[in-house]
């Protein structure tokens, strides 16, 4: 019979229609600035920087080594290198960054620098309001710096396994040392 | 009605339809020449979306690379991934641990569904019904993008993929929640079939229009679900069985005629035979690391060579030639886009048929602007 199609999507569009009342199956609309989805673990925005310890710049993990700036497929991070070297959590002196820029105009958001970091210190935050006033796109340090309990209440798996790997290295190193200065001391 | 002079009887109308046009699936122009309102020449312009991804791929590293391949396609990044990284494989010689087989199959195929699913709704809202259809697609899509988002961080620029694995294991629970998103899948499918699939106008108005015959199909290049529903049986997945897929039992279907309605129920019945290989790889995936700790994803510098990977995306053919000169970034690097190559047909399809079935040719072949222009 002509108009039997017809008659049969007009059906499915008014249970649809009536369901969108009741159904949770077709309540799926989030009124988005009162009520907001709960946030995902994995989920990724733009890079922040992780400090241990209190203050931001004199906490920073990372080494200026740069690997983040040459793999960046963007190439949106510019690191300079300061001339003095300080120790870092092992002990060891490593060189800390002057200048650590990121252009967010230019960031896509890839997470490819958080996922070459040899030192833990460059991650993926998960904010997603990021409008402000100005047009400051450029990122600096101080801007990019937040603390590592920061990093664990946001992804708090990765977070772990990385406190973990690193309390690891240093109890090793702690071990080292020791073993080295007994038969110095004796 | 008065009628026009008799020196303008004959003349024909250019129109510039496009890059702004709403119907056009993106920076699109086709330079129209109408008789009245028949198609007699139909020119397409490309290049509105060019962004030299091809030239920057040759200058990052093999890893730098992935994520603009994201960019090509945008609706699968999935299946972008998986056609660079596989060529990547091939050039460096590089195996594939068993687990990260199967979420590549897993996550190809949830690719497939949310493209045909956004193809057919896009599809039935050129044809006139606004919204509706679309809508129901899109809150289907929606569950596979918060997927997406939950296993790699990100709902469309996934990033997921690497030579010889995936980036990270599957979260707790991703199989469960793939498992429900796939079995949900199913009913939305006979929902969306009853909305409008036996829907008398949409068959008047889709049924003989825009055959492709499939001589000239095969002639042109034209791949995927444009090609198969003219009749040619050429599937990548069963052809070259590329990553697992011998393993799975699932069918090609094939149209008949060629014309708009059976690329809109090829694609249809793709996404059930998907929702099979979904089924199979979902209760399948063994345990397992999923990236080979031995590769190294950062310094790869490859032994000088040639090498084409191809796979079936949800769109065609989708294929990458690499040539490495033994240095850290691919001396060529060239694109093989399915989209592009199924565009070339467009003015055959259209000659002869009416400006409002231009839209719907067009909606039919299924392009992607971001992988059309690169």
């Amino acid at each position: 019979m002509l108009g039997r199609g017809i008659l049969r999507g007009l059906m499915e569009t008014w249970r649809n229609f009536q369901g969108s009342y009741y159904d949770p199956a077709r309540l799926t609309t989030v009124q988005y600035p009162e009520e907001k989805l709960p946030p995902l673990e994995n989920a990724r925005t733009i890079p922040f920087l992780i400090y241990d310890g209190e203050d931001p710049l004199a906490g920073l993990r990372c080494t200026a080594c740069s690997i983040c700036a040459v793999e960046c497929p963007a190439h949106c991070i510019e690191i300079v290198k300061d001339t003095a070297k300080k120790p870092d959590y092992l002990g060891r002196m490593q060189f800390h960054p002057k200048v650590f820029n990121i252009d967010m105009a230019v960031c896509m958001e890839c997470g490819i620098c958080a996922e070459v970091c040899p030192f833990d210190s460059i991650k993926m935050d998960r904010v997603f309001e990021l409008s402000r006033d100005g047009r400051r796109m450029v990122l600096q340090m101080r801007d990019l710096a937040k603390p590592n309990h920061y990093f664990r209440q946001i992804h708090p798996t990765e977070a772990a396994a990385v406190d973990a790997a690193r309390a690891e290295e240093q109890r090793k190193a702690q071990a080292k040392k020791a073993a080295s200065s007994v038969p110095a001391a004796s | 009605m008065i009628a026009p002079p008799p020196e303008l009887q004959n003349d024909l109308l250019e129109i510039a339809m496009g890059p702004h046009h709403p119907s056009t699936h993106g920076v699109f122009r086709m330079n129209v020449v109408l008789d009245g309102e028949t198609v007699v020449k139909l020119t397409p312009v490309f290049g509105y979306l060019h962004r030299n991804h091809e030239k920057i791929a040759e200058k990052n590293s093999y890893l730098a690379s992935i994520p603009y391949t994201d960019r090509l396609d945008y609706i699968c990044s999935m299946t972008n991934n998986w056609a660079y990284v596989l060529s990547v494989e091939k050039l460096a010689g590089l195996a594939v641990p068993e687990r990260a087989e199967y979420i590549r199959v897993i996550v190809g195929e949830l690719t497939r569904l949310q493209n045909h699913a956004c193809l057919a709704g896009f599809l039935l809202q050129d044809m006139g019904a606004l919204g509706t259809p679309l809508m129901y697609a899109f809150r289907e899509r929606e569950k596979i993008l918060d997927l997406f988002e939950s296993l790699s961080g990100s709902r469309m620029m996934c990033n997921y993929l690497r030579f010889s694995g995936c980036r990270c294991d599957l979260p707790d629970g991703w199989l469960e929640q793939a498992l429900e998103v796939a079995t949900g899948f199913d009913s939305f499918l006979d929902q969306f079939e009853a909305l409008l699939t036996e829907n008398e106008i949409l068959r008047a108005r889709s049924e003989g229009v825009g055959v492709l015959p499939p001589g000239l199909a095969v002639n042109a290049g034209v791949t995927g679900p444009g090609l198969r529903a003219s009749g040619v049986n050429y599937d990548i997945r069963k052809v070259d069985q590329y990553g697992i897929y011998n393993r799975f039992k699932f069918r090609v279907p094939l149209g008949e005629r060629g014309d708009v309605f059976d690329r809109y129920m090829v694609r249809i019945l793709e996404m059930r035979e998907s929702l099979k290989i979904l089924d199979q790889a979902l209760h399948d995936i063994p345990a397992g690391p999923v990236l080979d700790p031995k590769v190294r994803l950062r310094n790869l510098r490859p032994k000088p060579g040639e090498a084409y990977g191809r796979i079936e995306s949800p769109k065609g053919e989708l294929g990458f030639y690499l040539i490495s000169d033994g240095g850290p970034a691919p001396y060529r690097y060239r694109v093989r886009p399915p989209s592009l190559v199924n565009l070339t047909v467009l003015e055959e399809m259209c000659l002869g048929h009416t400006i409002a079935d231009v839209v719907i040719i067009l909606g039919s072949v299924d392009i992607v602007l971001g992988e059309v222009d690169r």
